[in-house]
């Protein structure tokens, strides 16, 4: 067969195959029992859309490709196997980066190659085949590729807990540093395409572009507190799409273009909801400095003021356990971090042994991502419809014998109903301080990730229990068993 | 009426902005972080892109600089898709 038929006339068809695919994929993704299968589709639309495309491109040189294909394949799949449940956040984040990234090189190649390595002595505007709207959306993937770059490195080492300990920084006169930064983005994209001219000043202008993008990526991020990082990388997902669609202007690709914009909608849309479950606006997140604590110094550690908070050991706890008909357990961040979920559901199995009915309580945002606390359960065995989501169990908790918070702060703060002072006023919370009694898993009173005292430790109905979640809940376990 | 290559661009990527609103609706908080990760291995599309420009086999910047964009891509492709099934295959281990 001629590959000028497979490139005009195959090509286009096979992509229009693999945009459906990712429309049913997404789709499929939204609900619970279609998501797999959703993924699937997206990854065959995905397959598909690189099979068009090498018909498209019909008898090249593949060695680069091949060098570039095989890397990223390897690479990919050892981070995706690798990875541990509990990191699968901050993966998310890194790969949107690398997404990102591979946006502005896109740009970047094309301006090498059409521009500064034909030493072309115009403007790009005047230089490349698309004229001024080349000039544009060549720049515009830079750009927004390049803050996608840096913003989700930013976002992934915030939720590791690194720079800070994730809590806001907050440099002074940032939003007057970003404006300048973002007219000066503004101000390079119109030079780099309108005013630059030759080889040299083309080069100048574009890598510049990419330094102030890159600046402004980390700037835009570190002033937000790790707590709001799902919102931020959901934000980036967003934007890296956008920076797709961009590259698809460049190389005049209506696939990329369509599956760009997709995303870029779609993964809006998502923030959106997200913000919505902590009931804050986006425009409030992206502000920053939510959770920052006045001397500007690591919450994280800080013991707070706390009066009148009782604690107890595991052998107390397990008696009153074991009397309780009705339990719910609160997880939290601190059981991802301790890996403590076959443990929590091992307590599980023995308490309902002993006649409790156990169930999990899920707080939208708990964790450092939406469901994060499902797929962390998931992985533990415990059965899909004993996690019960909060506007279904909060009503629960009053007639419940007792709460096991694991690692859980803000989301069972109950300031967050009381005091419209509060950072966290607003959004909503697990009504753990209503059940009879609550014990509270904890390394310390060290405040969480807004950085605020929770009133819940010093309820009278509180007990906590200090240590690490998987050494404690071993504890629980064994004492139980022995009563 | 003749529509130039960029209007064409444009008025795609203006109709696939509203599939993308329309198709998510209403997502349970449960398929957040598996959706976000889904829709970012579709991101990854931008490996296309990546493909048309390395078609040489010179060893020049422009080149070099594509073969990383496909490198990067296919990460995002490869690692995307990757990591959403193994956070949805525990949502399938019901009993």
């Amino acid at each position: 067969m001629n590959t000028e038929f497979l490139s005009t006339a195959v090509a286009p068809l096979v992509y229009i195959a693999s945009t459906m695919l990712f429309v049913f994929g997404l789709k499929g993704m939204t609900k619970v029992k279609s998501a797999r299968r959703g993924n699937h589709l997206a990854a065959a639309g995905m397959f598909l859309a690189v099979v068009g495309a090498l018909l498209e491109l019909g008898l090249v040189d593949y060695r680069w490709i091949a060098i570039g294909l095989i890397v990223g394949a390897v690479v990919g799949a050892f981070l995706a196997i690798r990875v541990q449940m509990t990191e699968m956040p901050e993966m998310v984040a890194l790969l949107n980066g690398f997404g990102g990234a591979a946006s502005a090189l896109v740009a970047l190649s094309v301006v090498w190659n059409d521009v500064v390595e034909k030493d072309a002595a115009e403007t790009m505007a005047h230089t490349l085949r698309g004229g001024a709207a080349d000039a544009v959306t060549i720049a515009l993937s830079i750009l927004i590729g390049s803050i996608t770059l840096t913003g989700s490195v930013v976002a992934m080492l915030k939720l590791k807990g690194k720079l800070k300990k994730g809590q806001p920084i907050l440099l002074p006169g940032r939003h007057g540093i970003n404006l300048v930064l973002g007219l000066g983005a503004i101000g390079l994209t119109a030079y780099a395409g309108f005013v630059a001219t030759g080889a040299e000043g083309v080069t100048l202008a574009t890598l510049g572009l990419t330094g102030v993008a890159l600046l402004l990526g980390v700037l835009l991020v570190i002033p937000i507190g790790g707590a709001d990082m799902p919102v931020v990388v959901s934000l980036l997902n967003s934007y890296s799409g956008v920076a797709a669609s961009m590259a698809g202007f460049v190389v005049g690709n209506p696939l990329l273009i369509v599956a760009g914009a997709t995303v870029g909608a779609a993964g809006l849309i998502l923030t959106q909801i997200m913000c919505v479950a902590m009931n804050r606006s986006l425009l409030n997140v992206l502000v920053g400095g939510f959770g920052a604590t006045d001397g500007g110094g690591g919450a994280g550690d800080q013991v707070m003021e706390y009066h009148n908070v009782r604690s107890c050991g595991a052998e107390e706890a397990a008696m009153v356990l074991e009397a309780a008909e009705s339990v719910i357990i609160v997880p939290g961040y601190g059981l991802a971090v301790a890996q403590a979920q076959h443990t929590v559901r091992e307590l599980a199995s023995e308490l309902e042994k002993r006649g409790a009915r156990v169930t999990y309580a899920i707080h939208p945002v708990a964790g450092r991502m939406p469901g994060h606390m499902n797929v962390l359960l998931a992985e533990a065995d415990v059965p899909h419809e004993q996690l019960i989501e909060m506007d279904l169990i909060n009503s629960e908790f009053k007639n419940t014998d007792a709460v096991i918070v694991v690692g859980a702060n803000d989301v069972v703060n109950p300031v967050a109903n009381k005091d419209p002072g509060s950072p966290i006023y607003g959004m909503p919370i697990l009504n753990a301080h209503e059940a009879k009694s609550v014990f509270v898993i904890k390394r310390s009173l060290g405040a969480g990730y807004a950085g605020i005292k929770n009133e819940l430790f010093e309820m009278p109905n509180t007990m906590m229990i200090y240590g690490d979640a998987k050494k404690v809940l071993q504890d629980l376990v064994r004492e139980v068993k022995d009563l | 009426m003749t529509m130039g290559p960029l209007l064409i661009g444009l008025y795609i990527f203006v109709l696939a902005s509203f599939v993308g609103f329309e198709v998510i609706n209403k997502v349970p908080p449960t398929l957040h972080t598996p959706l976000m990760s889904g829709a970012n291995a579709i991101s990854g599309i931008t490996i296309i892109g990546a493909f048309a420009t390395a078609t040489t086999a010179d060893v020049s910047v422009s080149n070099i600089i594509g073969a990383a964009s496909v490198a990067l891509a296919t990460i995002n492709v490869i690692g995307g898709f990757m990591v959403t099934d193994r956070m949805l295959k525990m949502f399938g281990k019901k009993k």
